[in-house]
């Protein structure tokens, strides 16, 4: 029994296993490789037919015309005023809601309070209200504070959406810190904040840094709420500014493109920071209880 | 300083930490959480009750005095819904849309992960082939697939076109035609869905012990078997975590929706999220939107508080 799955039959249903594996993984990253290389094509191969598969010749065409030498496009795709909006609100949100969800997720993680199980359920279900049912009476009630096309409201809001995530993975990745540090830091005489500023937050740092780009990536992808609350560019990022390269009836795909590769930049970097860590961070809290 | 320790007693053996070995801390830990409470209610919790008031009043945007509330009226906007066919229809593909996606993304990303986990050649670049997707932005995923399947200038009707499938420019209308435009949503969302999906499972799958397969392959076990009665149920915690993630973020497709056909044509791919955005912020009838939104919001944490409970059931320890 154990010899026949050793036999050269093994050896053949691995290579077939292989095969089959890299076929199904190019197809699933084909789409990304298409638009990375169609930023970098000529107009005149983008929008022909019949198709041209193979690139001819490669340019910086869209990001010359996004970035000054064409002038209309330059007026219509504020590209600049994209990146500070995208920048400031994904940056300030990131900071105080990572702060704020490293504190609940603390306490939840290592002590006994009551409606412990409660609070962290009110936590969670807050991030389940979809961005578009929130983003109605947020208009509103932002219309009157003057805080609609503001880059700081906006933020506010993204503080407030990112911090169940950061909670969630701070609990798990607090559970994971044996225990014994703390309580003999505790015998020693230790407060429990300073047993937190000083022993266990230097050791969660990793934890820290997975939850902050988690957190800067979901305030910089997000749209729902931002698309209502961002009526100009003194207030919109780059996914509501990704609508500036349609018009009625045509649409500048190599230009749309040409602007996702930019927006992709913070996670291709976390995608390599993390690419280790990142299974263990969202499993932690799931099988070691 | 005293400590209340519970179940723990000086000199005991050391035992795998249990839960109940946190500490009793008085008014610490609300003191830790209250900032975040105060700002998830400030945002989320007082719009949220805001919207309930506005969804019992007729408001309109355009007319300022249409915001009050009469006793008599106020279930006007939920009759209305109720009676709005598009509503139902919205409804429906919403379902739909999250009940088929859903599931094939799970399915798909639990047959990638077996696949990977077996792979011998290659595993860095592939692992890191999987994450490719994940640099994707909902709203770019929606934006690359609304291209792709664009009747005349589109990759896949290119490339059917190449192959000889198809004669002419723009012959299948994949955005508009029914069941098309949903086929091709579904696609776009499990695109994006599969890489986060199959990394916890490929987790999963190799954090099993190999001790049990051993003793499976001695007694004769077949893959199938193997899957079926050792691997898969020993994955249902990393399951409900991969769906806990995907039911949270469940709202993403509203991007790719949004995008690609945003509801249209004449309402065929329309969900709740683009119906809401129609009526309020196009049509500017806000009470409607928001008792729409509402109905909405409460179909999204029950579906969560499901998961969550399954998710609870499933750890070992809580």
């Amino acid at each position: 029994m154990i010899t026949r799955s050793v036999g050269p039959n093994r050896r053949r249903n691995d290579r077939i296993w292989n095969a089959v594996a890299w076929v199904v993984m190019l197809a699933l990253a084909l789409p990304a490789f298409w638009i990375i290389m169609t930023a970098f094509r000529p107009n005149s191969e983008v929008n022909t037919f019949p198709p041209v598969w193979i690139p001819q010749r490669l340019t910086l065409e869209a990001y010359a015309n996004m970035f000054g030498l064409n002038p209309e496009v330059q007026q219509r795709v504020a590209v600049e005023a994209y990146l500070r909006n995208s920048l400031l609100a994904s940056g300030i949100s990131t900071i105080v809601a990572v702060s704020l969800g490293t504190l609940a997720g603390y306490a939840f993680a290592r002590f006994r309070f009551r409606f412990h199980t409660g609070l962290f359920l009110g936590i969670m279900l807050s991030r389940a209200v979809p961005g578009v049912a929130l983003s109605l009476p947020l208009f509103l009630l932002f219309n009157r504070a003057g805080l609609v096309n503001n880059v700081l409201g906006l933020a506010l809001v993204y503080i407030a959406v990112n911090i169940p995530f950061t909670a969630w993975l701070m609990d798990g990745f607090f559970r994971q810190i044996p225990q014994e540090l703390t309580e003999s830091a505790y015998i020693d005489g230790c407060g429990y904040w300073s047993a937190f500023w000083r022993i266990e937050l230097p050791l969660s740092l990793p934890g820290l840094a997975t939850a902050a780009i988690f957190a800067f990536l979901a305030a910089w992808n997000e749209f729902q709420i931002v698309s209502v609350l961002a009526r100009n560019n003194a207030a919109k990022t780059f996914p509501p500014g990704l609508f500036a390269f349609t018009e009625q009836f045509t649409v500048d795909w190599r230009g749309m493109a040409a602007m996702s590769v930019i927006m992709m930049v913070p996670a291709v970097i976390f995608v390599i920071l993390v690419q280790r860590n990142l299974v263990s961070g969202l499993t932690f809290g799931a099988v070691k209880g | 300083m005293t400590i209340n320790r519970a179940g723990k007693t000086q000199g005991e053996a050391p035992q795998p930490a249990p839960r109940s070995n946190r500490l009793e801390a008085g008014t610490f830990p609300y003191m830790l959480i209250l900032p975040s409470i105060a700002v998830i209610l400030l945002v989320v919790g007082f719009p949220l009750l805001y919207s309930l008031y506005v969804s019992f009043t007729p408001y309109e945007l355009l007319r300022p005095n249409s915001l009050n509330f009469t006793l008599g009226k106020a279930l006007r906007n939920y009759e209305k819904l109720l009676n709005d066919a598009i509503f139902w229809r919205s409804l429906g593909n919403t379902i739909i849309f999250l009940a088929v996606s859903v599931n094939l993304s799970y399915l798909l990303s639990l047959a990638l992960s077996q696949l990977l986990a077996r792979v011998t050649v290659g595993q860095g670049i592939l692992r890191t082939l999987l994450m490719v997707p994940m640099m994707f932005a909902p709203i770019l995923v929606g934006m690359q697939f609304r291209w792709f399947f664009n009747a005349s200038v589109g990759l896949v009707n290119n490339f059917l076109y190449s192959l000889g499938l198809i004669q002419a420019q723009g012959q299948i209308a994949w955005l508009v035609d029914v069941p098309l435009g949903m086929f091709s949503i579904i696609v776009a969302s499990v695109w994006m869905n599969i890489p986060v999906l199959t990394i916890i499972l490929l987790a999963g799958t190799l954090s099993l012990p190999a001790e049990t397969f051993e003793a499976a392959e001695v007694d004769g076990a077949s893959g199938w078997q193997k899957f079926r009665f050792i691997t898969f149920p020993l994955l249902a915690p990393f399951s409900y975590i991969a769906l806990t993630i995907m039911s949270l973020d469940i709202a993403r497709a509203f991007d790719i929706v949004r995008i690609m056909t945003d509801g249209g044509p004449a309402h065929r791919t329309e969900m709740l999220w683009t119906y809401i955005t129609r009526l309020s912020i196009e049509n500017t009838k806000f009470g409607l939107g928001s008792a729409m939104s509402w109905v909405t919001v409460s179909l999204s944490v029950l579906f969560t508080l499901y998961f969550f409970r399954q998710l609870v059931k499933a750890r070992i320890v809580r």
